[in-house]
């Protein structure tokens, strides 16, 4: 049944069946990691690594594995996966691994991620099961990283800070300080924050989804 | 049209329309105004200065996002009412951006982001004071001290410079202006295993009863608040649930160790304990409505603020103990709604 065009899978990943914006799925993570734009960008493509291997490897057993044992299956799967993530952080990003700590192992408890492997990757084919294994974690990351963003800039009064943990030492220069003797909001790094802001990002998207259905009518 | 009138024989009509009632519960404010500013001089002034104007703006915008009438909802005085608990509650001479903060916080955030007055599910002056005690506790813990103590006392124009631009007269600090409140001071000492006797004898924060000054200006909000019992604006229950609970079981404490447990009258003149009784949890929308349920809303709220003044981490609880009992007010109106006339007791039920 692959009639769904890559067009709208990319669409749908990245807007209109948006993770976290619409099936508001993974909410664990996505709150208790977002209190920085590095923080945020790390989990996000690990995530993102997580659900594209695992899109690709259910797609292509969809045939071979029987209805009833298939969410078992599933989540091995998914735990592969993301005990190699975890292995190649811990030596690649040593410090980033340390910063996202316990988040990392439990990416694969991020219900998008078998959400995803239920839905779609079971029931579609290798290519199309890919690209929305991409768009869906791509409409994850980009949450996680504005979400991020925004409370860093009213938390702390930066922009990038830490991004040596994830590009290496020459990426200081990304690291920006928007005010001098910004005492910092701590509200929006503590748990509430997250949860405001997350609620004014799901409300931006409303509002721009309504503007856009009014100028079409 | 449907007419205003009550359709069959048993009801009163009531006179408290929602402005009025707005406007008692300032004017019960006025004592506690006056005898802050004669105390503490014009800390107070520049806060009203400030949330008045914050609050009523915020309310304004949210009102015009919403594209909603603006006057008429403005007029019925809730914003203001916000807005002056605000004022009475943060710390005075506070920065012109906490104020505003707070304000915009308590009026966006926890009223009118859930759909206005009636709709809040807690209290939004709570709301306002809360977000900031957790974002700045520096700036909330900056108490200025009573003007008996200070040497300088600022002047309106020191004041509202100190305000809005963070500039001093020369040779005065601003820290060498603030103190520890009483709650706070106890707290300390206490956690340096000095006694409540041992701690008391300084005459400079603790006055007859609780804290110097700030028992005058809980006076004069007890006074306003039984005046506006004697109005009728607001019930007996939640008040007299709150400071009963509140004196039983601090009185049960001080009998077993009064070294370690400070007397009754000093939780009950200290800290924010009447405000709380008086204006705070008596709000209609965001407390207990039926009459049990009040008793018990109070009860729970006394309860709370003596744990977290005691073993809690903030010296005053008032305002967690209204929000954790304005989250749980919901269900004590759901198993305390009253006997319907004509009904058994339990009939609703089953």
């Amino acid at each position: 049944m692959s009639y769904i065009s890559y067009r709208q899978l990319i669409a749908d990943g990245m807007w209109h069946n948006n993770v976290a914006f619409v099936q508001i799925l993974g909410l664990c993570p996505l709150l208790a990691v977002s209190s920085t734009a590095i923080n945020g960008l790390g989990l996000g493509i690990a995530t993102t690594l997580v659900l594209i291997a695992s899109n690709l490897t259910v797609s292509v057993i969809r045939n071979w594995v029987r209805p009833e044992i298939r969410i078992p299956v599933f989540v091995m799967i998914i735990a592969s996966f993301v005990t190699a993530i975890e292995l190649s952080m811990s030596a690649w990003f040593y410090d980033l691994y340390r910063v996202l700590g316990i988040f990392i192992p439990l990416i694969v408890t991020n219900c998008a991620i078998l959400g995803r492997a239920e839905a779609f990757a079971s029931r579609n084919d290798i290519p199309h099961s890919l690209v929305d294994g991409a768009a869906m974690g791509i409409g994850f990351t980009v949450p996680l990283v504005l979400l991020g963003a925004m409370r860093e800039i009213t938390g702390f009064g930066t922009l990038f800070a830490q991004a040596d943990l994830m590009f290496g030492p020459s990426a200081h220069w990304l690291t920006l300080n928007l005010f001098d003797d910004y005492g910092g909001f701590l509200l929006s790094i503590l748990p509430p924050g997250a949860f405001i802001g997350l609620g004014l990002l799901i409300a931006l998207k409303n509002v721009i989804d309504h503007k856009r259905a009014e100028n079409r009518r | 049209m449907i007419p205003h009138q009550p359709l069959s024989s048993p009801h009163q009509h009531g006179s408290a329309a929602l402005d009025r009632v707005m406007i008692a519960v300032s004017i019960a404010l006025i004592p506690a105004f006056i005898t802050h500013f004669t105390l503490f001089g014009w800390g107070i002034i520049t806060n009203l200065l400030i949330t008045i104007p914050a609050a009523l703006g915020s309310e304004a915008l949210a009102l015009w996002l919403r594209r909603r009438p603006i006057l008429p909802t403005l007029a019925d005085n809730s914003a203001l009412v916000t807005a002056l608990l605000l004022a009475l509650i943060l710390p005075p001479l506070s920065p012109w951006w906490l104020l505003v903060t707070g304000a915009v916080a308590a009026i966006l955030f926890a009223k009118q982001i859930y759909g206005g007055l009636g709709y809040n599910p807690f209290n939004p002056a709570m709301v306002g004071f809360v977000v900031l005690l957790i974002s700045f506790p520096i700036e909330m813990t900056s108490w200025q001290a009573p003007l008996v103590n200070s040497d300088h006392p600022l002047t309106i124009i020191a004041a509202l410079n100190w305000v809005l631009f963070g500039e001093l007269p020369p040779g005065i600090l601003f820290d060498s202006m603030t103190m520890a409140t009483p709650l706070d001071h106890l707290k300390t000492e206490l956690s340096l295993h000095h006694t409540i006797s041992e701690v008391r004898t300084d005459g400079t924060i603790f006055g007859v009863v609780a804290g110097a000054s700030w028992e005058w200006i809980n006076l004069a909000i007890l006074a306003g608040g039984l005046w506006l019992l004697q109005q009728r604006v607001i019930r007996w229950h939640v008040p007299v649930a709150l400071l009963g609970t509140l004196a039983l079981i601090s009185t049960l404490f001080y009998l077993i160790n009064p070294e370690i447990y400070a007397d009754p009258l000093f939780h009950l003149g200290g800290g924010g304990a009447v405000l709380g009784a008086f204006f705070i949890a008596t709000d209609p929308v965001s407390g207990a409505t039926s009459p049990k349920g009040r008793l018990i809303f109070g009860a729970g709220a006394g309860l709370l603020i003596y744990l977290i003044r005691v073993w809690g981490g903030f010296p005053d609880g008032v305002a967690f103990a209204v929000l954790l009992m304005n989250m749980a007010a919901p269900t004590i109106d759901h198993y305390t709604q009253p006997r319907v006339a004509g009904h058994q007791r339990g009939e609703m039920h089953r």
